[in-house]
């Protein structure tokens, strides 16, 4: 058990070394999470009381266009001088690699999230009628949702033509119900009609139901080639 | 087996014209709908045929998956077994029988936890091996054409009865639209895909939607409980006569389904042997140096595949 956290561990490390000095996909998103945000002000241009009801929706659609970004990345990156081979023929586990890249995508778009977050509330002057602390949970878990499936998916898609395309392609339909308990959680919050409670808890749900399947079959999407 | 194909395709087309009549002429006008409502016989039993047919495709996506090994082979096997022994027999028990929803009989869902588990032996025993996969595709395929028509009825018939196209908070619909995407996303990865594990690859999403079914249908029935919109049926009984006219069209659509089906199957199966063939060929070429130059030159101008 010991080996199997310290591969993730030393996996994870050198993932985030690698984006630390160079920091293609971070800067990526950011402009473009950015980009979408200043595109949505301009198209809806609300009040405060009506951006409240739509802003949950605006704030998980640009967090999902992003993580994707960064998604397309994770394993192109090893397909460079051979490393996703080595990494089938070496005795590590293939869940404790799957593991430490989605620690890693989970640690990108939640330091993206941060910093979005703030632009969001100035630009639709947002201010949060239900128990705030609650959006924090449904942060944590929604961007857990998206990163496990959208990792996951992106190993599968190395297999295909046009991969970068392809992402999006599988996870979105997947990711229906997540987005569904996200936005609809974080409206709720925000205007204080009514509890999130049921769309956290089903959020968990998803997330622990699809952890378990991405471990329990990364093996078989790795091995296959 | 060739015969047949001919023979039941006269049968199936005599049952659907059959269905068209009873469907238009025979079965009595809705009350309160008015002759709207008979889309219903062709937007029901097409729901139906394609969550069969999907539900299919999750079985031999399942056990394409659980073959790979000998061991998870065997694991599947019981699995399978206790799922069928335990949905036969926890219905029936008082304290599981108050848990399940109203209109939802005891026998009726043991009887389908008895045809699940009897479909994975069934599928199993007469699709060995790479043929699974064959009618995964065969099954995919034809359930997004069968959805695609539950899609493009429904809002024909939600116009003129709710006013209005789309109810986004509608469980069914929305469901069901879900369904059909994640369906065809399924067979956009099998089209983009070009490696060798497609198969592979392809069975895992089935299992992931499949996974996601549930889960969507829990997301919407909350959305919908907060923002009620007009819902119709549910809940409510159907004039005996109007359930024998849509059985009658089920059974044509089911027909006609299968057919398709074999049709498909067939193709796919004829289309994997060639690609095999080719396959062998290729490899076969540059083995007999001594080889006819007019078979160098064929190979030569068809070019890599």
């Amino acid at each position: 058990m010991t080996s199997f956290w310290s591969i993730t561990l030393v996996t994870l490390a050198k993932d985030i070394r690698l984006e630390w000095r160079s920091k293609d996909a971070l800067n990526a998103m950011l402009f473009f999470s950015l980009l979408v945000v200043v595109i949505f002000v301009f198209s809806f241009d609300p009040l405060a009381e009506e951006s409240r009801h739509i802003v949950g929706g605006l704030v998980w659609v640009a967090f999902l266009f992003a993580a994707v970004v960064a998604l397309n990345q994770t394993w192109a990156r090893e397909l460079r001088n051979q490393v996703l081979d080595a990494y089938r023929v070496s005795p590590a586990p293939a869940t404790a690699l799957f593991l430490a890249k989605v620690l890693g995508n989970f640690i990108m778009v939640s330091l993206l999230e941060a910093l979005m977050a703030p632009l969001f509330v100035i630009f639709y002057n947002l201010r949060v009628l239900g128990p705030a602390w609650q959006l924090i949970p449904v942060a944590l878990l929604g961007t857990w949702a998206l990163v496990v499936n959208g990792t996951f998916f992106a190993a599968m898609s190395l297999r295909t033509r046009s991969r970068e395309l392809m992402l999006p392609l599988l996870l979105f339909p997947v990711s229906i119900p997540a987005v569904i308990s996200m936005v609809a959680a974080t409206t709720n919050i925000l205007t204080g009609e009514d509890s999130a409670h049921f769309f956290i808890v089903l959020l968990l749900t998803y997330d622990v139901v699809f952890t378990t399947a991405c471990l329990a079959l990364f093996e078989t999407v790795l091995q296959a080639e | 087996m060739k015969k047949a194909f001919p023979i039941l395709s006269v049968l199936t087309a005599l049952l659907l014209v059959y269905a068209f009549y009873q469907a238009l002429w025979v079965a009595p006008t809705d009350a309160l709908q008015g002759d709207v409502y008979r889309i219903i016989y062709y937007h029901v039993p097409s729901a139906w045929t394609a969550f069969l047919l999907f539900f299919i495709n999750f079985i031999a996506s399942v056990e394409y998956l659980a073959n790979a090994k000998p061991s998870t082979q065997r694991a599947a096997k019981w699995v399978v077994i206790a799922i069928g022994i335990v949905g036969v027999i926890a219905p029936f028990i008082p304290q599981v029988r108050q848990q399940l929803p109203v209109g939802m009989y005891p026998s009726s869902v043991a009887t389908t936890a008895l045809i699940i588990a009897a479909l994975y032996f069934v599928v199993g025993k007469y699709f060995p091996g790479q043929d699974l996969d064959v009618l995964a595709v065969t099954a995919a395929e034809v359930g997004v054409v069968f959805c695609t028509i539950v899609l493009i009825t429904g809002p024909i018939w939600a116009r003129p009865v709710w006013g209005i196209w789309w109810a986004p908070g509608d469980i069914r619909l929305t469901s069901t639209l879900v369904l059909w995407l994640i369906y065809v996303s399924y067979l956009v990865l099998r089209r983009f895909s070009d490696s060798a594990q497609t198969q592979k690859l392809a069975a895992v999403l089935a299992v992931f939607g499949a996974l996601d079914v549930p889960l969507v249908y829990f997301s919407i029935w909350f959305f919908r409980t907060q923002h009620p919109q007009p819902v119709i049926g549910g809940g409510g009984s159907i004039d005996p006569r109007m359930l024998q006219v849509l059985l009658i069209n089920w059974m044509a659509f089911l027909c006609f389904a299968f057919l398709v089906c074999w049709s498909r199957y067939r193709l796919e199966k004829l289309r994997r042997e060639v690609e095999e063939a080719e396959a062998l060929e290729a490899l076969l070429e540059p083995a007999g140096p001594a080889a006819a130059s007019s078979k160098a030159n064929v190979s030569l101008t068809r070019g890599p595949k």
